[in-house]
């Protein structure tokens, strides 16, 4: 039987994660994420998993990664200048090829900024927070059973293609009580790699498209992992060659699965005069808008994006082979509404409803913004 | 093929370090500890940040990671959460361990983690061309204390006995068998064991302190070292600009944190289910 719960978002991110099979986590508080930190703390060693409260959030990164470069299923939570201190190890996971769910509950900034007001304004700073050249992958739900769904999704992801996943979240959406269907194990996807032995030092060694097992320690082989760039034995190398197929070999695992990797949500789009982009809390508003608008005759429609790294480019592209207006939601001063105008193309009108003052919209304002773009 | 080679990850030869620098010697003495503990290679892994320091692992035959600038205790405590069992070793330098890496440094002595770090203090940033480091000694000339350094050092001795660390040792390049002695004690300890090498660099603090050859300046560690029963007579003025050497710190009593976790506070949480949820 699954369950019908009232829960906090950021208790159905952690009930999702340890459903996923997540059994380590590292972390530091801070709002709006602490209780995810807190909901692990008091579970994890009840189901003998592993929870500790680091120093600060690089020192919690670093442990997640070493736990599983050690074999276990890992996740950190944490909010805009957490994130910020994580960005190096983002960098090193993506380098070392290590599956890690980094929650990233975001809150006004710049800095400081505004701890208990909600923010969308770390989209980019998720794509590209890390130096250097790297693919991510970000999820963002924005209804309860997404909270769950895309929790699970984040781990599996994780595990697939041996990279860091960045789950986002806002301070709405985590510290929003509501009514959740948690579903019962064994009816979602849980990804477990197959048991392996390590034979020999080839851990890098595949070809571009292919996914082996993950690189584990302790599986009987002693092996070498470097944040240097390195070659398929994960040796320090510098060679160009080398370096340029590490390069490709890290970014194509990502780009060759985006069929696998990108999910999204359409709502009264087939006859849309009006599409809206959105994603998280402000999709929420939006779909309301978009509900109200249908109701006063105004055809508009909603495009959901629950990946928003890779940027669901393709499935948009196709959208606007009909609809030739788009309004961008997003509480920044314009982030993602960049992806967007580069993916539509000349001929569609684009506007935007951008704001960063800690104010989620509220679906009348949507509903505004879309009625004067329908005119 | 002698015992400690099998710890020895020769195809990655030849080293980044310059000639007559102490790392190589400390690379061996720890393979020697190793194979006097009869160990197996894939129940060790020795984790390193940033500078020449941190190149050591890959020339280790054992599990072995690269991590970043002075961060590899935290990488460390997570393997050792995740595998209690195994050996996990810690390889630093002054810089990596006590300026951008002090503070894992001390919460990692504060929660007893069982962590081998071996914390080569050549009192410079050697790789980086020599800067100042936090246990570069003062006046000292650098790149970036060109008119000499005007910052006291910190005492690793010190620091870590006040961080409640519960092995603390210091010893030198030049004291071949007391170094691996002390290396192998801190392996069998239980908690969290930090050995202080005192090494030379004598290419980029030397060179421009008038050590500028390996022999001069291993002679200088010589020169400023004791061992604790000899620097205890010294009145609080003369001990200022000395090193004394030996284990300081050996406290058995402290239970090790992964001990801790698994063997008490899982059972208190499987045992109570205290506060149920919501």
């Amino acid at each position: 039987m699954s369950a019908r719960k009232v829960l906090q978002g950021n208790i159905i991110i952690a009930k999702a994660a340890l459903a996923a099979g997540c059994d380590f986590f590292a972390g530091y508080p801070i709002t709006p994420s602490s209780e995810i930190a807190q909901y692990m703390s008091k579970e994890m060693p009840r189901m003998d998993r592993t929870f500790i409260q680091m120093e600060d959030e690089i020192a919690s990164l670093g442990a997640c990664i070493g736990a599983s470069l050690a074999g276990r299923k890992t996740m950190t939570a944490t909010s805009g200048p957490g994130f910020s201190l994580m960005q190096e190890h983002i960098g090193m996971a993506v380098m070392a090829e290590v599956p890690v769910v980094i929650v990233n509950v975001q809150r006004g900034g710049p800095s400081t900024g505004m701890p208990t007001k909600p923010a969308q304004a770390d989209m980019m700073q998720t794509r590209w927070g890390t130096h250097g050249d790297h693919p991510i992958i970000a999820l963002y739900p924005a209804f309860a059973d997404e909270m769950f769904s895309e929790t699970v999704r984040a781990f599996n992801l994780a595990e697939k293609y041996w990279n860091p996943v960045v789950l986002l979240s806002d301070e709405v959406l985590g510290k929003a009580h509501m009514d959740v269907e948690i579903p019962d194990p064994g009816t979602y996807e849980v990804y477990w790699e197959k048991p392996h032995q390590v034979v020999d030092l080839n851990i890098y060694d595949r070809q571009i498209g292919e996914n082996p097992p993950r690189v584990d320690f302790f599986k009987g082989y002693p092996i070498h992992i470097d944040g240097l760039e390195h070659d398929a034995h994960g040796w320090p190398s510098f060679d160009a060659k080398t370096v340029d197929k590490m390069q490709r070999l890290r970014m194509q695992k990502i780009y060759q699965n985006l069929d696998d990797i990108i999910r999204y949500k359409e709502y009264y789009l087939d006859d849309a005069e009006v599409l809206v982009f959105s994603f998280g809390i402000s999709a929420r508003s939006a779909l309301a808008a978009v509900k109200a608008a249908r109701e006063q005759g105004v055809k508009a429609g909603l495009f959901q994006a629950l990946t928003v790294w890779p940027f669901p480019r393709a499935a948009l592209q196709e959208r606007f082979q009909r609809t030739k207006k788009v309004l961008t939601v997003e509480m920044n001063l314009g982030q993602m509404k960049y992806e967007v105008e580069r993916v539509a193309p000349p001929g569609v009108e684009k506007r935007t409803l951008l704001r960063a003052n800690g104010m989620p919209f509220s679906p009348d304002e949507v509903l505004a913004a879309i009625k004067e773009l329908a005119k | 093929m002698r015992d400690y080679e099998k710890y020895i990850r020769y195809r990655t030869f030849p080293t980044p370090w310059c000639p007559g620098c102490g790392d190589g010697v400390i690379l061996k003495l720890i393979a020697m500890a190793f194979a006097e503990l009869n160990l197996d290679p894939d129940d060790i892994i020795v984790v390193a940040g940033i500078g020449c320091s941190g190149r050591m692992p890959t020339y280790f035959n054992t599990n072995t990671l690269h991590t970043t600038h002075g961060r590899a205790l935290t990488f460390a405590t997570g393997i050792k959460l995740a595998r209690p069992e195994k050996l996990v070793v810690v390889i630093s330098g002054d810089g990596d361990a006590t300026a951008i890496g002090g503070n894992h440094l001390i919460h990692a002595a504060r929660r007893n983690i069982g962590i081998k770090m071996i914390l080569i203090n050549n009192g410079i940033y050697g790789m980086t061309g020599g800067q100042v480091s936090p246990l570069t000694p003062p006046t000292f000339f650098t790149e970036t204390t060109p008119y000499g350094n005007i910052e006291p050092h910190f005492n690793v001795r010190t620091l870590l006995t006040a961080a409640e660390a519960s092995f603390v040792a210091r010893e030198t390049v030049n004291r071949l068998m007391q170094l691996k002695q002390v290396i192998k004690k801190s392996f069998q300890h239980k908690g969290f064991s930090v050995v202080e090498v005192m090494s030379n660099c004598h290419v980029n603090l030397g060179r421009r302190n008038k050590m500028k050859s390996p022999l001069v300046m291993t002679k200088y560690i010589r020169d400023i070292t004791m061992n604790m029963a000899d620097f205890e007579k010294l009145s609080p003025a003369e001990q200022a600009p000395k090193y004394p050497l030996g284990v300081f710190v050996e406290k058995t009593e402290r239970l090790e944190y992964t001990d801790l976790y698994y063997n008490h506070i899982v059972p208190v949480a499987q045992g109570s289910g205290a506060r149920g949820e919501k």
